[in-house]
């Protein structure tokens, strides 16, 4: 059992939380090349090791968090909120 | 080496000599004309038709721990080809047909059982999508049969057919042609009968990274030393992507934990595979030892470790009683998680890469067991001829760039929901 450090709601099992994938992830804009669209849609790092990711505390808060942990120990290192982990979210 | 038959049982038994190493032990050469990475049932299958298929015998499988400690000894054994979609469809038939011969051909008893495996049906829109399924089957000559309620009840009568049912059964839908096979004889016949076409099989051997000469990849990195081959193929699901990033490749999967259990054996009870999918997920069957052998979902998030988490046994274990409430006082045995390639539409990969000299096999999701004959047989095609077997076409790595993805759950480019 992974245990996430909700920093709204404190510490509580995963199972509370939705995996929202790599973190890493940003959609272009619109009108960036199909390579580009491609990129994002489809291609993964698939890291064994630290791995920054997207958790939604869906039975809790329901805010989302960037958590890193590593995809071999399962260790959790970092726990943040979204809307300031990721610049200009909340533009 | 000596052949397996009643008679060589017979001379051992009276004799009392030890039987023979199964595969030999080579040391690894300086260089092969093909190298398979990975000594799973997908390598392996892979070398074995190679030799046998293709006339390419000097082919090396590098394994990085033992044959039969990865995914191929941590499947459900679940050998079935209802799929639905063209491609996949045409792919998995193919498969069936090598595995109804699979033990002549290898002359090893891979326990083939094809007893026939029921998806459960819970609604009448159930049924109907079923109908549709069943007769896409029947047009590419896969048996189906569509079952009602009265014919589940006969047929697997330990099902829950209360009123008060969590999920009501309201029919099945059958596949006669489907069943199991026993994993670890699977890959110890394709080791053997591939050794013995002169296929060198090279246990505790982990790739460490690729040779390149001019762009080209020319052979292997190892723990023992460098190998090197004019084609290198990959076959490591759930390590794919570390495979890939070695040789400087992005993919389009990610690696997720799938777990699998078995219970302590019981008299029989259960005479088919039983699938259940929809308002969740398990599969159940019994192994000849008396096991129930049964399996859910992923585990939800990106993992390496091959070790399972609590949540998934407590909803497999839900499901098992939901479905089966004869189970609720059957104990565990033990239970395991295995890596998988979880790909971005839920289907395989047999492809060239963009990188010369270097070909993939991987992103088998939940499928790879069953699809070990096929995929074999398809991976040599491709390494042997340069050119992929029609069947596996449809499965090239460019399919995602060229949007011809091949998702049979219709769930998006989401690897975890395939």
């Amino acid at each position: 059992m992974l245990r996430i450090n909700c920093p709204f709601c404190g510490e509580r099992d995963h199972s509370e939380f939705t995996y929202g994938g790599d973190a890493n992830i940003a959609y272009p804009e619109l009108s960036a090349p199909l390579e580009a669209w491609i990129e994002a849609v489809y291609v993964r790092s698939n890291p064994k090791g630290p791995h920054r990711e997207r958790w939604q505390h869906s039975d809790g808060c329901r805010l989302w968090l960037i958590v890193e942990r590593d995809t071999l120990t399962h260790a959790i290192t970092r726990v943040e909120p979204a809307r300031t982990a990721i610049p200009g979210l909340m533009k | 080496m000596s052949r397996y038959s009643a008679l060589a049982l017979l001379k051992h038994a009276i004799t009392g000599r030890p039987w023979p190493r199964a595969w030999r032990d080579p040391a690894p050469k300086e260089r092969y004309e093909a190298i398979i990475v990975g000594g799973g049932g997908h390598g392996l299958a892979t070398a074995y038709y190679l030799a046998k298929e293709f006339g390419i015998r000097d082919v090396a499988v590098l394994e990085k721990g033992y044959i039969g400690s990865g995914n191929v000894g941590r499947n459900t054994t679940i050998v079935r080809s209802n799929y639905m979609l063209p491609g996949a469809t045409e792919f998995y038939d193919f498969s069936l047909k090598l595995w109804n011969t699979l033990a002549h051909d290898l002359n090893f008893n891979v326990m083939f059982s094809p007893r026939g495996q029921i998806l459960l049906l819970h609604s009448p829109d159930a049924l109907d999508s079923a109908a549709r399924r069943g007769n896409i089957m029947r047009r590419h000559g896969i048996a189906a049969r569509l079952l009602d309620r009265a014919a589940m009840q006969e047929l697997v009568p330990h099902l829950d057919y209360r009123p008060t049912a969590r999920f009501p059964i309201w029919g099945g839908l059958m596949q006669p042609t489907a069943g199991t096979a026993r994993h670890d004889a699977v890959v110890w016949g394709y080791a053997r009968a591939a050794s013995e076409l002169g296929v060198d099989i090279i246990q505790n051997c982990e790739v460490t990274g690729f040779v390149r000469q001019g762009g080209r990849i020319t052979g292997v990195e190892t723990s023992r030393g460098r190998i090197m081959a004019a084609k290198t193929g990959i076959a490591v699901a759930g390590h794919t992507s570390r495979l890939g990033e070695m040789a400087g490749l992005r993919l389009p999967i990610e690696s997720h934990l799938l777990q699998a259990f078995v219970s302590e054996p019981l008299k029989p009870l259960l005479d088919y595979v039983i699938g259940f999918g929809g308002h969740g997920h398990f599969y159940i069957s019994q192994s000849d030892k008396g096991g129930m052998v049964f399996g859910g979902d992923l585990d939800m998030y990106n993992s390496y470790a091959q070790r399972g988490n609590l949540p998934v046994v407590r909803d497999v274990a839900a499901l098992a009683v939901s479905l089966m409430p004869c189970l609720g006082r059957v104990r565990l045995l033990r239970h395991w998680a295995g890596v998988m390639d979880m790909t971005m539409d839920g289907s395989h990969i047999i492809s060239k890469s963009p990188v010369d000299g270097l070909y993939l096999n991987g992103g088998w999701c939940y499928g790879g067991f069953k699809a070990t004959p096929a995929s074999g047989w398809c991976f040599a095609h491709l390494m042997a001829r340069d050119q992929p077997d029609p069947l596996s076409v449809p499965f090239s790595l460019d399919r995602f760039a060229r949007g011809a993805i091949v998702d049979e759950a219709g769930s998006g480019p989401t690897p975890r929901l395939h």
